[in-house]
């Protein structure tokens, strides 16, 4: 019975002369090998060479802050029940007098932690965010450690610094032809 | 210097030939055996027989030995496993190496070596190109039938590792 | 002060000491980066300028590491085991002519060899059929039962092969009519290189210098996937070392010998013309010197390429299994090599040479 053509029939039949004495087999080998003596290198020298991001990629969290420097989380929960591997929890707190240049909304995240063994880094705390205070950067991962605490990350490691120029440029950092392209992309799953 | 190093090559050699006799491991044995081999090549060299100094470690140290620990290493030596010889056998050996060592001093006792006369002692009796000629011109036959048993214990080991048809093919 | 020949020839011998271990030292780097090479990679490039302070690291991490008998292990024999390697391997660079002679200018001529035996052939044979004791002495005394049966291994391999390799040599000997490798390389110094009157004993002798090194595709003494390491898998540190460094050594005097043998030694095309150049333009003295500086430059530019051709060879054939590797000693290198000193002879017979 044949359940598929691919099948190949190989019978063992004793070496001919030629190929018993080697040589023709070694030297056609030896020509391999030589020629990717010469072929170009695949190596990434890493610390110095860097291999590119994919434009899709999604790294370490970051809480984003607004244009006057508010913390944009308002501690709704909802990245937290989009999260599919519930690595998100948060404690809200009501803004006191005189927080207002801290935080944007009235509610706030008191804490906020994200634990990176859990995260499956998909993005759906992203897409859910109705502040968009949370993204995935493009250009960082969450780093190895040696202990498991060390992987949760608090608001002292996730909100993004006060100063600007400190600041990650953007979560998704898009070329202007692949921010167009995912425009219409977006568009015509809408249609 | 040429005395001093006979002298030393001459102990080494003793030395270890004593060795390999009352050595308990037989690798030791081996090794013994080895170096008794190098301590006569290094006399070869001291008579300027070259050839015969190479030919000794290539064929006796580099071949024969190695075959001889490749044998030992496979037997499983140990104190518990040593068979318990019986009295008899030790009385046997005990004779039969005493009568060789009485034949040899027999033999010996009156062998006057002659030494080896300064003005017409010729340094390069021992040379290959030397024994090749007396070995081509006077002992042609000889040699030439020592070749030809060699030869055909070559092809018979040869012949001994040959695929016999029918064999299993892996 | 006029220093006599003898010191002028110690210093030689110094030389050829210290260039084996320099070789063998740069081969461990070499054979990472051809390695990589041929694997589309770049090998070691992080200790110093293009990793050329490689080997030094792994000296020091050699060193540094710890010194282990394993339990029930012969001590004597297992220090013993990789000095015999050692010693063996550094012995056999010995004869190997380098060059020609130089001649300084109150007429001291001094050989760039150092040792000239009249039967080298013979004394780089026994030392090679010697190397092997280093393996088996290791192996055996490791007191384990994979390092046994790569010491065993080592053992019937290079009995085996040693034989075809005498047989290659016998029918070169024919050819040459001298032990000596300084009159062999003088020889094609004035004639033509001996690979032109033995392709086939050549092809017979490069096969077996691959076995007695245990390379690729012979190293069945150490092959990682049936022995874990072979004879040297209860070695640490630089005992360990010592083993690595000593095939090293291995392939370079074979690459030498080979150079040597076949490849016309310290010979280059248009030695005769350039000398003859020279000794128009700036006397007999300079010629001679020239030519044999750039004769020696030729020979390790030989002896250069066969180490990357044994590492060539290496990163591209898989390993025989054994019995393939017995087979092809006995029941074809050895008949070839009986038939090629047959053919040999009818040739010098009917042809003269």
């Amino acid at each position: 019975m044949q359940l598929t053509n691919r099948r190949k029939h190989i019978e063992k039949k004793p070496m001919t002369l030629m190929e018993r004495a080697y040589l023709p087999a070694v030297t056609k080998g030896m020509l391999i090998t030589l020629k990717h003596f010469f072929s170009k290198k695949a190596t990434i020298r890493y610390p110095e060479e860097q291999r590119p991001f994919s434009p899709t990629f999604r790294g370490l969290h970051v809480l984003k802050r607004d244009e006057q420097g508010r913390e944009r989380c308002t501690a709704c929960g909802l990245c937290a029940v989009a999260c599919p591997a519930e690595a998100i929890t948060m404690v809200a707190g009501e803004r006191k007098k005189g927080e207002e240049n801290l935080y944007r909304e009235e509610k706030y995240a008191v804490s906020y932690e994200i634990n990176m063994l859990r995260c499956i880094f998909c993005g759906l705390c992203e897409e859910a965010c109705p502040k968009a205070a949370v993204y995935l950067q493009a250009d960082k991962m969450a780093p190895p450690r040696f202990e498991r605490d060390e992987f949760i990350y608090g608001k002292d490691r996730l909100v993004e610094p006060v100063d600007p120029n400190a600041r990650s440029k953007r979560g998704i950092q898009l070329t202007p032809e692949q921010a167009e392209a995912l425009a219409r992309r977006m568009a015509g799953i809408e249609a | 210097m040429g005395t001093s190093l006979f002298y030393f090559l001459t102990f080494v050699a003793l030395l270890s030939a004593l060795g390999v006799v009352f050595a308990k491991n037989p690798i030791h044995s081996v090794l013994f055996l080895i170096l008794t081999f190098f301590a006569i090549s290094g006399h070869y060299l001291l008579l300027n027989a070259q050839f015969l100094a190479a030919v000794n470690i290539i064929v006796y140290a580099g071949a024969i030995m190695v075959l001889f620990l490749f044998v030992v290493m496979f037997l499983n030596l140990n104190a518990e496993t040593e068979p318990n010889k019986p009295a008899l056998a030790k009385i046997t050996a005990a004779i039969a190496g005493g009568l060789l060592l009485f034949v040899l001093i027999a033999a010996l006792r009156n062998v006057n070596p002659a030494g080896a006369d300064l003005a017409t002692f010729d340094s390069q009796i021992g040379m290959v190109n030397r024994l090749g000629l007396v070995l081509y011109q006077q002992y042609l036959l000889p040699f030439e039938l020592a070749s030809v048993l060699f030869l055909v214990a070559m092809v018979g080991s040869v012949m001994l590792g040959k695929r016999e048809t029918g064999e299993r093919n892996f | 002060m006029e220093i006599p020949v003898l010191a002028w020839q110690g210093l030689v011998i110094l030389a050829v000491f210290g260039i084996t271990l320099l070789i063998a030292t740069y081969s461990t780097y070499a054979e990472r980066v051809v390695a990589a090479f041929l694997q589309d990679r770049v090998g070691p490039d992080r200790a110093g300028p293009y990793g050329l302070l490689q080997p030094l690291a792994d000296a020091v991490k050699l060193f540094t590491k710890e010194e282990f008998f394993p339990s029930g292990a012969n001590r004597w024999l297992f220090v013993f085991g990789p000095c015999l390697a050692m010693t063996t391997a550094l012995m056999a660079s010995a004869v190997i002519p380098f060059g020609n002679t130089l001649i300084f200018g109150n007429g001291t001529e001094i050989r760039l060899q150092a040792i000239e035996v009249n039967i080298g052939m013979l004394y780089v044979f026994g030392v090679v059929s010697l190397g092997v004791y280093g393996i088996m002495i290791g192996g055996w005394a490791s007191n384990n039962k994979f390092s046994l049966l790569g010491a065993v291994r080592a053992a019937a391999q290079a009995v085996s092969y040693e034989l075809a390799m005498g047989m290659a040599l016998v029918a070169l000997l024919m050819v040459t009519g001298t032990l000596s490798l300084r009159e062999i390389a003088l020889q094609q110094y004035n004639g033509l290189w001996n690979i032109v009157y033995q392709p086939l004993g050549f092809i017979i002798f490069i096969v077996c210098a691959f076995a007695e090194t245990n390379r690729t595709p012979f190293d069945l003494p150490e092959c990682e996937t049936e022995l874990v390491g072979g004879y040297h898998t209860e070695y640490s540190s630089m005992k360990m070392g010592l083993y690595l460094f000593a095939e090293y050594i291995n392939v370079f005097v074979a690459s030498a010998v080979m150079s040597t043998l076949y490849f016309g030694g310290f010979s280059f095309p248009g030695e005769h013309l350039l000398y003859d150049v020279l000794l128009k333009s700036q006397g007999e003295l300079f010629a001679h010197n020239t030519v044999t500086i750039l004769g020696t430059i030729t020979l390790f530019a030989k002896i250069f390429f066969f180490i990357f051709f044994f590492m060539w060879v290496r990163w591209t054939l898989p390993r025989f299994r054994y019995d393939q590797l017995m087979r092809l000693g006995w029941t074809m290198l050895f008949p070839i090599a009986i038939v090629n000193i047959l053919l040999t002879g009818a040739f010098i017979l009917f042809f003269g040479k």
